[in-house]
């Protein structure tokens, strides 16, 4: 089997707290892992150790390169897609000047984009900023598609949505899950067991739980390990 | 009537040279954080490399094709000062913002007093076309031929640099990376090669400034201070036109310019208050700062 | 209270020794910046006692710079406010001595309290470039000679008619004037000292390093940056009192310029920002080093030297731009963050939390850095 990310005893400490305290997990290659846990236990983190914005000790490996040393540009450019959370787009751009930003391979793949994001592409012109919350969603997930790039890192990407737009944005990524890897930090349960496969699950900084999204059926496990009750 | 319409040419004529000299350092904060004390030497360094070139020219040379050259040599200059000044200096304290403004600081003064030491206060003078020292006929008004040079300046440059913001993807990194660098960098592009060209960028500009400056407003004379000078009107109108904010230093250098034209015609004929113009920049920021922390185009923070 | 009794022990000694300076006649050649190389000549004490005077207002500086964060470019306004209100009160008024510290003290206070109440409105650069805009903005005032006040950019030459004879005359009473700046340097510092030791003193401390739990914890960090401004400021306009004494004339150039601001800066690094005898030990240290530059550099040995090394010495400006490029890259502690390192080191662990900090690490706070993203 081979991973597209793996972690090694990560540590990372922002202004005087130890926020992660030795993660290690392996996402294997294909279909999407679904990483978890309460608020505040690290999962962003997590992804920002993995993209090199947080600083960490630990060994941190993104589709078989050690990214100790790596700028953050570098190691998007390995072939890493980050959709950070709050639809974090250029407010101040255009839709077309979003995507542009995004372009890291000489023929991009607007057409998978607009295929599944028609909307956006009648909007090209529009500055991001006047977007709803769920285009903008839909453009931070248009913006690292256009690269056909083998991994994404996608942070919860149906927060403060629509229930029918959340369906949409999981339509979409379940696409995408077909050729790329997809490491995905969600609390909707609903949508990750309709996406993932494993999930890994994390509480103050470690992780706590590893295995098939089936584990997520019984109910104290889930609530045990997320605070949530899972029923769907 | 005829001296309001005077005025209000000079005062836009002054403005042009303050946008030329802000906008690049609004945009070095905008994207780096870095308050670019440097950026003085950068306009006095510019004047100085047009002078320089200007004396090694054949004594036949036309003055026109003289001047040209010096504009030339202000741009390179300025731009070549700026590239060795973010790669030198900038780059190694990359992710400690005040330690870079501390070096700009540094470099200003050392860079200031070389000069001051080598040609001293103010005993050159650049080779203008007489024609700059004329004025034209609009009406009943006279419009000094030099300032035209500068307005010209100042418009070409603005319609330069939004060409190049929205146009390039370049201009699109920089854009982009004024709101969210990490973010830009996240997409895989590398914000150090922005940053390094926000720099040439500026440093062109402000060499053009500090050339423009010379040839418009000091009746010619170089002096090592006059960046300095220079920078804190270009620190006011990037202030009050909002950090990071091309259209916003565009604004506030012309509301800076014909404030300053107009106070110190109408202030300055009181004895005792000849700088009234300058005082009255330095109460409109205060006044900007206390109604809108952000500068007049300053986005939220 | 952390009292470290060595720490002021070696304090009272220094400020006997120095107190003893005047009587001290030794012939000491070439490292002296007076033009006599004898100690206790009206040059070196005249010098000296400047020292003191911007011992001082380096140690005021570091109350706002250090110990709460705050990048003021606006320190020499309030000290040429000292010179200015004072020379203007004895000299173009005639008041007498007290009144004329009385309305110096009266327009210090005002003055501190309105631009730090306007200028701590907003935070981070634009503190920065408000606080420069005013400072320049007096500049531009003082020059302009409103009313003929000032004299513009020649300057007001300190009347002494008014004065006490033992004050008057830098030169026949240099012994006076020196122990006077001792003194004023002793009471600042005492009152730094006191100010920091204090509740206020540890509130600012915490305003620095998080201001948001600070605010947490119902505690409005404006009136404690406020609190920082005005004695800052306060010191300043003191030492400008004593300034102007001893130099005996007020001149735009020499007591109003961003150039001195900057230089205020420079000693605070010199010394070591938020360490205890750091700032002090920059300013005395910074004003002894740039006098005995001028002295050297005016030496008919020194036209000599090739204009390689004679140009960039003969101006103290280079020196200044030098040393601090050298600092931010090599010392950012200042002397006292490499004593303390070295120190440190020695005992085999790291500074404590009563250890000076670094310069950089009291800047970092001053720009929110971008990636300083919340965990989630």
């Amino acid at each position: 089997m081979t991973y597209a990310i793996e972690l090694e005893d990560v540590h990372v400490s922002l202004g005087g707290s130890h926020v992660l305290q030795g993660v290690s997990f392996r996402v294997p290659t294909g279909g999407v892992t679904a990483l978890l846990g309460r608020n505040g236990v690290g999962k962003t983190t997590t992804l920002r150790a993995i993209m090199g914005l947080a600083p960490h000790t630990g060994t941190v490996r993104v589709l078989a390169h050690d990214t100790r040393g790596l700028a953050v540009h570098r190691v998007a450019r390995l072939g890493v897609g980050y959709v950070p959370e709050d639809r974090d787009v250029f407010a101040g751009l255009t839709v077309a000047e979003n995507l542009r930003l995004a372009e890291r391979v000489e023929v991009p793949a607007y057409d998978d984009a607009f295929a599944l994001f028609p909307d956006l592409a009648d909007r090209l012109r529009q500055r991001a900023g006047s977007l709803s919350g769920g285009q903008q969603q839909m453009l931070a997930i248009a913006r690292v598609l256009l690269n056909r790039w083998p991994l994404l890192v996608v942070d919860e990407p149906s927060k403060g949505l629509a229930p029918k737009l959340v369906g949409e944005v999981a339509d979409a990524l379940s696409r995408v899950a077909t050729t790329s890897t997809v490491l995905l930090v969600e609390q909707n349960l609903a949508v990750v067991r309709r996406l993932a496969e494993r999930v890994v699950v994390l509480d103050h900084g470690r992780v706590v739980h590893q295995g098939p999204v089936g584990d997520l059926d019984d109910a104290d496990l889930a609530r045990q390990l997320l605070g949530v009750a899972a029923a769907p | 009537m005829t001296t309001f319409l005077s005025l209000t040419f000079a005062g836009l004529a002054l403005g042009a040279v303050y946008f030329l000299a802000a906008s690049g350092l609004s945009l070095i904060y905008g994207l780096m954080d870095i308050l670019n004390f440097a950026h003085g030497m950068f306009m006095t360094l510019g004047a100085y490399a047009g002078w320089d070139l200007a004396t090694h020219l054949p004594a036949t040379t036309p003055s026109v094709l003289t001047f040209a050259v010096e504009v030339v040599a202000a741009i390179a200059g300025g731009a070549l000062v700026a590239l060795l000044t973010e790669v030198v200096f900038i780059r190694p304290l990359y992710g400690k913002p005040l330690s870079q403004v501390l070096v700009t600081i540094g470099l200003d003064l050392a860079v200031v007093a070389l000069l001051l030491g080598g040609f001293g206060a103010n005993s050159l003078s650049l080779p203008v076309p007489l024609w700059f020292l004329e004025a034209t006929h609009a009406g009943s008004v006279l419009l000094p031929n030099a300032d035209f040079i500068a307005l010209a300046a100042g418009v070409v440059v603005l319609v330069v640099l939004e060409w190049f913001l929205r146009r390039t993807r370049f201009g699109i990194v920089i854009r982009a990376g004024v709101e969210n660098r990490e973010m830009v960098s996240a997409l895989g592009v590398d914000v150090g090669r922005a940053f390094t060209l926000v720099f040439v960028i500026g440093g062109a500009m402000a060499g053009l400034a500090g050339l423009l400056y010379t040839a418009v407003f000091t009746g010619d004379l170089l002096s090592p201070l006059q960046g300095d000078g220079l920078l804190i009107f270009a620190f006011i109108v990037v202030v009050i036109g909002g950090l990071g904010s091309i259209r916003g230093s565009a604004v506030a250098a012309v509301v800076v310019g014909l404030l300053q034209d107009y106070a110190n015609y109408y202030g300055g004929q009181h004895a005792g208050f000849s700088e009234i113009g300058n005082l009255s920049t330095v109460l409109l920021l205060a006044l900007v700062l206390e109604v809108r922390p952000r500068g007049l185009f300053g986005r939220a923070t | 209270m952390r009292v470290p009794r060595l720490g002021l022990a070696v304090g009272v000694a220094l400020v006997v020794l120095a107190a003893l300076v005047p009587y001290l006649g030794l012939h000491i050649p070439a490292v002296l910046p007076g033009t006599q190389d004898v100690l206790n000549s009206a040059g070196n004490l005249s010098i000296l006692a400047v020292s003191f005077v911007f011992g001082a207002v380096a140690l005021g500086y570091d109350v706002l710079f250090g110990y709460t964060g705050l990048l003021s470019l606006g320190v020499v306004l309030h000290f040429a406010t000292g010179v200015y209100v004072f020379d203007i009160a004895l000299t173009d008024w005639h008041w007498s001595l007290a009144a004329a510290l009385a309305i110096t003290a009266a327009v210090g206070l005002g003055l501190a309290l309105v631009v730090g109440a306007i200028s701590l409105r907003v935070t981070g650069i634009a503190f920065t470039m408000v606080t420069l805009a005013f400072a320049q903005a007096f500049y531009f005032l003082i020059q302009d000679n409103p009313h003929g006040l000032t004299g513009g950019q020649d300057g007001l030459a300190l009347s002494t008619t008014r004065l006490p004879s033992v004050l008057s005359g830098a030169v026949s009473n240099t012994r006076s004037l020196y122990w006077l700046a001792l003194a004023f340097l002793v009471v600042a510092g005492a009152a730094v000292w006191i100010f920091i030791e204090s509740s206020v003193g540890h509130v600012l401390v915490a305003v620095r390093d998080n201001e948001a739990r600070v605010e947490v914890l119902g505690l409005r960090p404006f009136g404690f940056k406020l609190a920082a401004y005005t004695l800052s400021s306060l010191v300043a306009t003191g030492a400008g009192v004593v300034y102007l004494l001893l130099i005996g004339t007020a001149v735009p150039d020499a007591v109003a310029t961003t150039t001195l601001t900057l230089a205020i800066v420079v000693m605070v690094m010199l010394g070591g920002a938020a360490s205890r005898g750091g700032a002090v030990t920059g300013g005395i240290l910074y004003w002894y080093l740039e006098s005995l530059l001028v002295k050297v550099s005016g030496q008919p040995s020194f036209a000599g030297l090739p204009a390689v090394v004679r140009v960039p010495l003969s101006q103290p400006q280079f020196l200044l731009g030098a040393i601090f490029i050298l600092f931010v890259f090599f010392v950012p502690g200042g002397l006292a963050g490499t004593v303390a390192r070295l120190r440190a080191r020695r005992a085999g662990g790291s500074p404590g939390p009563g250890h000076p900090v670094t310069a950089h690490s009291v800047l970092a706070r001053l720009v929110p850095s971008r990636s300083d993203k919340e965990a989630s």
